[in-house]
């Protein structure tokens, strides 16, 4: 499978998404500038963590009208994949690629630390490797990951299985105590109603070897090439 | 001409951090205060003269870029 790791003024885990698709997975990986305007050569486009554009205005307000993301929304219409991971989900969430919104962390803290996930669903190209239920222990590092919507939104996240992981404790319960921003429901990761495109504010790119800690990353990043 | 636009959170969504300067507030001795939302003021400057012209195509601005309207709401001045 082809990556595109997309490189926009602010983004820095950049370089963490290239090294573990490109190194860790052994995939082609290439880096693709903000102010290209094709990814048509791409099996899967990701918007890595940062701050786009300082979080000027609302995080990812402004790079949604980079001109990369008008490929992109193509590309996404074509079914091909789109993983947006913190800052990258702040974007798909400001671009309406996907539905919803970022507030500040209900802390007003930036949270950097391991959290455990609960795995809603194994019905998306994301998480097929997965087992429902499985907890995944996975780092997050963000000041606006309180995701909000509206109650009809909500219903129809639930209705069309949208909902993809959730913060849990370390048995998989899902509750407020292991929430670290206020998110809605507990809501870590949300994906669009076809299944092909997905936001999720934690790390999965800095949980991908042993050596930093966990691995668990690995269960998303080799569901994506259908690879157990 | 020069225009304002606030840009505010929706009643229905709740606003930490004006919850925070509202405690803050209340520690000082200012236990009056009932709520404080927490926003932005926009100044724009804009060549149109016609000023519904100018309003509508802050409306279009608003819409598109400074507010998103999932979790904000905004008023325009002149």
């Amino acid at each position: 499978m082809k990556f595109a790791v997309v490189v926009f003024p602010g983004s820095n885990c950049d370089y963490d998404c290239y090294h573990a698709f490109k190194h860790v997975l052994g995939q082609p990986t290439d880096f693709v500038w903000h102010k290209e305007h094709d990814v048509s050569k791409y099996d899967c486009v990701v918007l890595p963590g940062g701050f786009s554009y300082g979080d000027y205005l609302r995080t990812g307000a402004i790079a949604r009208f980079s001109p990369l993301m008008e490929a992109v929304q193509k590309h996404a219409e074509k079914g091909k994949l789109v993983i947006g991971i913190c800052n990258g989900f702040q974007i798909l969430l400001e671009s309406g690629l996907l539905p919803g919104a970022m507030l500040r962390n209900t802390s007003l803290k930036f949270v950097c630390k391991y959290v455990h996930l609960n795995v809603q669903t194994t019905a998306t190209p994301f998480t097929r490797a997965a087992k429902k239920g499985q907890i995944l222990r996975i780092p997050v590092a963000h000041g606006e990951g309180n995701y909000f919507c509206d109650a009809q939104t909500l219903a129809s996240l639930k209705k069309n299985d949208q909902i993809v992981v959730k913060y849990c404790d370390a048995r998989g319960q899902v509750v407020s105590e292991a929430n670290p921003n206020g998110s809605l429901e507990n809501i870590a990761g949300i994906c669009n109603a076809q299944h092909n495109v997905f936001g999720l504010m934690p790390h999965p790119e800095r949980a991908a070897e042993k050596e930093l800690g966990s691995t668990d990353g690995l269960v998303i990043l080799k569901s994506i090439l259908d690879i157990k | 001409m020069k225009a304002k636009v606030y840009v505010t959170l929706k009643k229905s969504v709740l606003d930490p951090q004006g919850k925070a300067v509202q405690h803050a507030l209340s520690t000082l001795g200012y236990g009056d205060v009932q709520s404080v939302r927490m926003g932005k003021y926009i100044e724009v400057e804009l060549n149109d003269k016609d000023r519904a012209k100018a309003e509508s195509n802050l409306r279009a601005m608003c819409e598109k870029l400074l507010a998103n309207t999932v979790i904000e709401e905004y008023r325009i001045e002149f």
